[in-house]
This record gives structure tokens, C-alpha cells and sequence, in this order.
């Protein structure tokens, strides 16, 4: 075996490898042979890094340096230079965005410093298509542990003990619904791994199938063992082709290592996982729209109880759980209970992995302490808001939750924290938004989602939000009328009140956290027809200034609706009546004096 | 592919295969190893670093000594080369020249072991920018 002095890690994400990163492996290779090298050094191709910004990432090992946006003609430069010469290439190091200066090692980078990495310990680090590397990293020496020497209700307790929530978004005591299921008396039990990531913008359960598929099978194995089920189904969306290959390879490897089947380590218990693809219906990572999309039924709710627990997939007991909650599973035996609820706060432990996005200048994916602070998240791990601009508001739990303000910054992010003030964990995405963004917008955003989305089956969420939808659409479109913003706000708590699942339960939380935390910002497009953030098209104004504007006609030329009239050399008007507000008359102005009101 | 029988069975798997990866759980805490820069520029490698290299990636493994072993420029001692510079964990770098084998073995088993220093230190008589 040849024996590697030097690891190259490049990332295999998504992300990255939209950006040519196979191509960027694949030149090293062919750089590393033309100088012999390839004995020397090994290329690996990993899971995510998280800081999808700078991508794509190469790091190199020992030495810990960290390339950043790398394209794939670097890379003959990172092997002559850096692999032969050892210099480091300056041009590919990270930038301290507030310092200027070049940061070689990632463990210095304000990025990385106040993470702590439990579900994604392995992406970004071991090669995803190789079994050997997981096991290399204790990988399902957990689940070895455990059936060689506990029974299955000691193991419940552990998970119990931990405190840890389900991950997916409700918080629901992992521990216990294990237990539910256990208890549950039938002939077969089922483990269900949900991987039907659907919020907008979240991406950490595709990233941890990608980067580390192998702790979420070991995981689901020792569910298994403990509420005793044979058989485990994965429910993935089928527009993630890479998780859902690398799942396969993970699957086929674990079979061939006796990891996964018949037998698992000499004891007599079996168990196999299966892949089930979803259509990518937001409504089934609800668990009972999971469950009846994989029967082969529509992907509709149904009430509970009965819960999955009792009577789920083929009205069998099944235990749900979501990509990251399984991904913690592994690493809770392996370090103990006692250990995971030192982290976090006292009723979240742990971590939780967030997909950073929107208005940040580190747009990537991070996990952090639970207790952390929005402040610290979008300060000093998200390097702050672009362009210098100002912070507005933070949504988190997706189309569930709802927007945060400037006042909650301070606030330690945990479920009941999240709750309390509005909004919800949900499964972890976070879009930051600036002074450009329009809050009124942003609701109605959000609720273009869920009425998109609605399965149909209950009156309040499907007629429900499409109404909220329209009178969100009035008011942007500044025909607003006194009465709307109660009619709004009654609407939002009918439908949180009657609506059948989650999701229509949910769906009025953009509108009334918007309205709860901006109400100044609807009162202005109801009262004024004004648009503080300038973004409600309906609601600007061009306006030329007859003191700056010189008559040049250069603003009539090149409007495409003829609004704007004038003499030359005298100051021009636009007719708002006629105007479309496409701003091509801005862009023209030598002596600005247009400007949008 | 053999299957895995029990947990001793992964257990020895796992000790086995964790030479794969070692280099890259080293990196993420070199301060508290032992750090070794081989200079690898076309003079060093002409006297012979890179058998310095594998020999101390041999060597330091083989006697179980967690150490992270990089190659790095020319460190300018032309007339020392090979030349590698060894960092203990707390301590100030020291560079060696002349490191063929036989001395790489002097100084794992003397300094890196010990602490003891040995013949052919090459003195610090330079400023670097960090210290101005």
C-alpha cells in the first residue's frame, strides 16, 4: 500500500462541484503523475466543508492550509508550488474580509472558530464513498457496542438521557418516541429515515447524506435494534441525485462488510435499509404525508393519533426520524449522554446545524452550539451583512417560522427560545435580510411557498392562505384599505387554529411575526402606499428633480414607454401613470436627478 | 470482502484502517505535536531530503511518535541541506542541517524523545516579520 505523505481534500458537495471541483480533482491526479507524486500524496474527495461562499475548497493535510475558491486550473500551481516547493499559494488563501490579511489555516478563520461540529464531524473529512475511512473514524463501532453489551431498553435510555430533540423541526424528545415504539407490540416495526429537506434554502440533510451517509445507516441500525425493527426505509427527495448515489454506495458497502443484512456482528439480529423516493412535496416531511407517500397514496396528513409510534407505515408501529437527529445518534454512544447534554443549553443539548444564507458575507453551513446567539451567528460566524448595509430581520424555521429582529439578537438559539419569541428551530435554515428588504415581500413570499405547497385536504389551509396571499398581494400593490390589517391578522390565527397539520398550522407565522415585529412597515403601504425598503415596485416613485436635471433628453430617449416628457435644455417630468419603473432612465442620468420615492 | 463478525472483528478493522487517516486527525491539532519541516526545495531534494522525509515519516511512526511531518522551501542554508526544522509542542522551532538519515535518527531518538539537543543546530540568527 502506497503510503501518503500528503492529503489533498477536495470538497464533493453540491455546491462545490457545480463548481468544477471533479474537475479540480481530477487535475491534481494528473498533476501529481506527471511529477511522481502520485505515491506520495492522496487526493480525497470529501463531503461538505460548510463555507459554500469560498467554494470550491481544497485543504491541504497536514500542514492545514485552506484554499479557497479554487478553480481547476490551480491546480497545477498547488502541486508545483505548494505539494513540491511547500510555498503556500497566496493568491487561493482566504482573506480576512475586516483585517485584509491572507488566513492559511482554517482553524483560524472566524468562520470556523465558534463551531462544534457532532452531526457533521465527518463531512468535509473523510471520503464519503469509502466505508474503510468511517470505520477508521470509530463508524458503527457504536452499534457494535451496543448489542455486544446492552439491551435495547438500556440503549432507549441513553438517547433518553441525552435530551436529545428531534432535529427536524418539532423538537420532539428523540428518547421517547424510541420508546413509543418499542413499546408498541407488532410483528414488524419499521425505522424511517425522513430525508425530505424541503424548506427553502435548507440543505444540511443533503449535505450530511453526501459527506457521511454511513452514520446515518449505523444510526438507523441502532434504532432498530432498540425498538426492534428488521427494516429501515429512507425517504429522500429524488432531486438530490448525489446524497441519494452515495446512499447506495453506502448501502451496497455496509452490506458487503455484514454491517447491514442478516446477522449483524454475530448476534442473530438483521436489519436493511431501503431508498424510497419522494416527488419533493413539501407537505410529506410531515411524517404522516411521508408515511402515505411511501404506501403509494397521495402525500396527504392524517390526524393524530393514532401516532406513527402506534400505527404507521403499513399501519405498522415506525419510528420517524430526521437526516441530522440520526446523524447525532452515533456519536452519543460513542462519547455518552453525560457528555452531549454538557452541550447546548439545558433543555436543547447539543448542536444544530444551520444553512446560513440571504444578506451574509459567509453564506455557507454551520453548526454551532445550541444556546449560541443569533448575534454571534450572523456577526461573527456569517462575517456580518453584505455591502456594509444594515441588519433588518432573520427568519428562521422556514415557510413555519417567522422573522427576528434587531432585538432578539442577543437572543441564545434554542427550540423553546425560538418559540418563545415568535418563531420556531424548524429544521434549521436562516436567511438574513438587510435594509433593502421589504418585510411586507418577504411574508408574502413565504406564503407563495405554502399556497404552492398546501396538499388541499384541509379548508383552512387550502382556501385559507390563498386568501392571506391576496390581501398580501393588495397591500404590496398599494391598494390597501383600512380594515386589512385586522382582517390579516384574524385570518392568520383562524387558520393557525383549525388547519389539519403542521404545515397549514404553520403557515400564517411570516404574516404575523412580520406584522408583530414590523407593524410600522404595513402601516406605511396601507396609510401611505409607501414601501420604506423600496421594493414593492407598485409603490415608487420616479421623480426628476427640475434643479439637477439640464434638459439633455437622454432619459426620454431611452425610455421604453415614452413617460417621460420635456423641452430641451428645460427640465423633463415623468407621467407616474405611464411609467413602468424599469429604471432605465436612472441608469442614463449623467447628473442624477432621478430618484425613486 | 470479508464480513465483519463481531466488535472485536471492526475493532481491529478500525485500528488497521486508522493509519488512512491519521494524517488528516493530526492536522487538526498540530500545536500539540510534534512538528517537523523537511526543506524541500531543488537543493534539498538534490542532497537527499526527500529520503530524509520518508525516513522520519517511517521512522516516527514505526516508534509511535505523533508527529506531523511537512515539507516546506528553502530555508536558505544552502550549505547545510538537507535541513529540517523540529517544532516540540511549547517550544521554540530549532533547525538541524546535514540531516542525513543517520542523524534524522540521532535527533528523533535524542531531541524528539528526550529533549536533548544535538550536534549541527543551525542558530536562529534571523528577525522575522512576526517579531518586528
Amino acid at each position: 500500500m502506497a503510503k501518503y505523505k500528503n492529503h489533498i481534500l477536495v470538497c464533493g458537495g453540491t455546491g462545490c462541484r457545480a463548481s468544477e471541483s471533479e474537475a479540480i480533482a481530477s487535475n491534481l491526479n494528473a498533476s501529481l503523475s506527471e511529477n511522481n507524486l502520485q505515491d506520495d500524496v492522496q487526493v480525497v474527495r470529501t463531503g461538505c466543508f460548510g463555507f459554500c461562499e469560498k467554494g470550491p475548497v481544497v485543504k491541504m493535510v497536514p500542514d492545514n492550509t485552506f484554499y479557497v475558491h479554487v478553480a481547476p486550473d490551480d491546480a497545477e500551481d498547488i502541486v508545483l508550488e505548494h505539494v513540491i516547493k511547500g510555498r503556500k499559494v497566496e493568491r487561493l488563501l482566504y482573506v480576512d474580509p475586516e483585517t485584509k490579511e491572507h488566513v492559511s489555516d482554517s482553524r483560524h478563520m472566524d468562520f470556523y472558530k465558534k463551531q462544534l461540529r457532532i452531526a457533521l464531524r465527518n463531512c468535509g473529512f473523510i471520503n464519503p464513498e469509502n466505508i474503510d475511512e468511517y470505520i477508521a473514524r470509530d463508524g458503527y463501532s457504536a452499534l457494535g457496542t451496543i448489542m455486544e453489551e446492552m439491551t435495547p431498553e438500556a440503549a432507549i435510555n441513553v438517547v433518553k438521557d441525552s435530551g436529545l430533540r428531534g432535529r427536524g423541526g418539532g423538537g420532539f424528545p428523540s428518547g421517547l418516541k424510541w420508546e413509543l415504539t418499542r413499546k408498541s407490540e407488532a410483528d414488524q416495526k419499521y425505522v424511517v429515515c425522513n430525508a425530505d429537506e424541503g424548506d427553502p434554502g435548507a440543505f444540511m440533510d443533503r449535505s450530511i447524506l453526501e459527506g457521511d451517509p454511513h452514520s446515518v445507516l449505523e444510526a438507523m441500525a441502532i434504532c432498530g435494534y432498540c425498538i426492534g425493527a428488521d427494516r429501515g426505509l429512507i425517504y429522500i427527495r429524488a432531486e438530490y441525485p448525489l446524497a441519494i448515489k452515495r446512499l447506495k454506495i453506502a448501502i451496497e458497502q455496509a452490506r458487503d462488510y455484514g454491517l447491514l443484512g442478516n446477522d449483524i456482528f454475530g448476534t442473530g439480529f438483521n436489519f436493511d435499509v431501503e431508498i424510497r423516493y419522494g416527488a419533493g412535496a413539501f407537505v410529506c416531511g410531515e411524517e404522516t404525508a411521508l408515511i402515505h407517500s411511501m404506501e403509494g397514496l397521495r402525500g396527504e396528513p392524517t390526524v393524530k393519533p393514532p401516532f406513527p409510534a402506534q400505527s404507521g407505515y403499513k399501519e405498522k408501529p415506525t419510528n420517524v426520524n430526521n437526516v441530522e437527529t440520526f446523524a447525532n445518534i452515533p456519536a452519543i454512544f460513542l462519547k455518552g449522554a453525560d457528555w452531549f447534554k454538557k452541550i447546548g443549553t439545558e433543555k436543547s443539548p447539543g448542536t444544530k446545524v444551520f444553512a446560513l444564507a440571504g444578506k451574509v458575507n459567509n453564506v455557507g453551513l454551520i453548526e454551532v452550539p445550541m444556546g449560541t446567539t443569533l448575534r454571534e451567528v450572523i456577526f461573527d460566524i456569517g462575517g456580518g451583512i453584505k455591502g456594509g448595509k444594515k441588519f433588518k430581520a432573520v427568519q428562521t424555521g422556514g415557510p413555519s417560522g417567522g422573522c427576528l429582529t434587531e432585538d432578539h439578537l442577543d437572543l441564545a438559539i434554542d427550540y423553546d427560545g425560538l418559540l418563545a419569541s415568535g418563531s420556531m428551530m424548524g429544521s434549521g435554515g436562516m436567511i438574513v435580510m438587510d435594509e433593502d428588504d421589504c418585510m411586507v415581500s418577504v411574508a408574502k413570499f413565504y406564503l407563495d411557498f405554502t399556497v404552492e405547497e398546501s396538499c388541499g385536504k384541509c379548508t383552512p389551509c387550502r382556501v385559507g392562505n390563498k386568501r392571506l396571499h391576496e390581501m398580501l398581494d393588495k397591500i404590496t400593490l398599494g391598494q390597501g384599505e383600512e380594515g386589512d390589517l385586522t382582517r390579516l391578522r384574524n385570518l392568520a390565527n383562524v387558520i393557525k387554529d383549525t388547519a389539519l397539520c403542521g404545515l397549514g398550522q404553520t403557515s400564517p407565522n411570516p404574516v404575523l411575526s412580520t406584522m408583530d415585529n414590523f407593524p410600522e412597515e404595513y402601516q406605511s403601504h396601507v396609510k401611505e402606499s409607501k414601501c420604506p425598503a423600496g421594493q414593492c415596485r407598485a409603490l415608487m416613485q420616479y421623480v426628476i428633480n427640475s434643479k439637477l436635471c439640464v434638459g439633455c433628453t437622454l432619459c426620454s430617449r431611452v425610455c421604453p414607454v415614452d413617460a417621460i416628457s420635456g423641452e430641451k435644455k428645460l427640465p423633463h417630468v415623468i407621467d407616474s401613470s405611464v411609467c413602468i419603473k424599469c429604471g432605465a432612465c436612472i441608469e442614463k442620468c449623467k447628473f442624477g436627478a432621478i430618484s425613486i420615492q | 470482502m470479508s464480513k465483519v463478525k463481531n466488535l472485536q472483528d471492526l475493532k481491529k478493522m478500525r485500528d488497521d484502517l486508522k493509519g488512512k487517516i491519521t494524517l488528516r486527525e493530526k492536522s487538526d491539532h498540530p500545536d500539540s505535536l510534534v512538528q517537523i519541516k523537511v526543506s524541500m526545495a531543488t537543493c534539498g531534494i538534490a542532497s537527499g531530503a526527500r529520503d530524509t522525509m520518508n525516513y522520519m515519516v517511517d521512522e516516527l511512526e514505526s516508534q509511535a511518535v505523533d508527529a506531523v511531518v511537512t515539507q516546506t522551501g528553502c530555508m536558505g542554508y544552502c550549505y547545510a541541506e538537507p535541513t529540517i526544522e523540529v517544532t516540540l509542542p511549547g517550544e521554540k522551532p530549532v533547525v538541524f542541517g546535514q540531516v542525513d538519515t543517520k542523524k534524522a535518527s540521532e535527533i528523533i531518538e535524542k531531541y524528539i524523545k528526550n529533549g536533548e539537543l544535538v550536534d549541527g543546530i543551525i542558530p536562529d540568527s534571523y528577525e522575522t516579520i512576526d517579531k518586528k
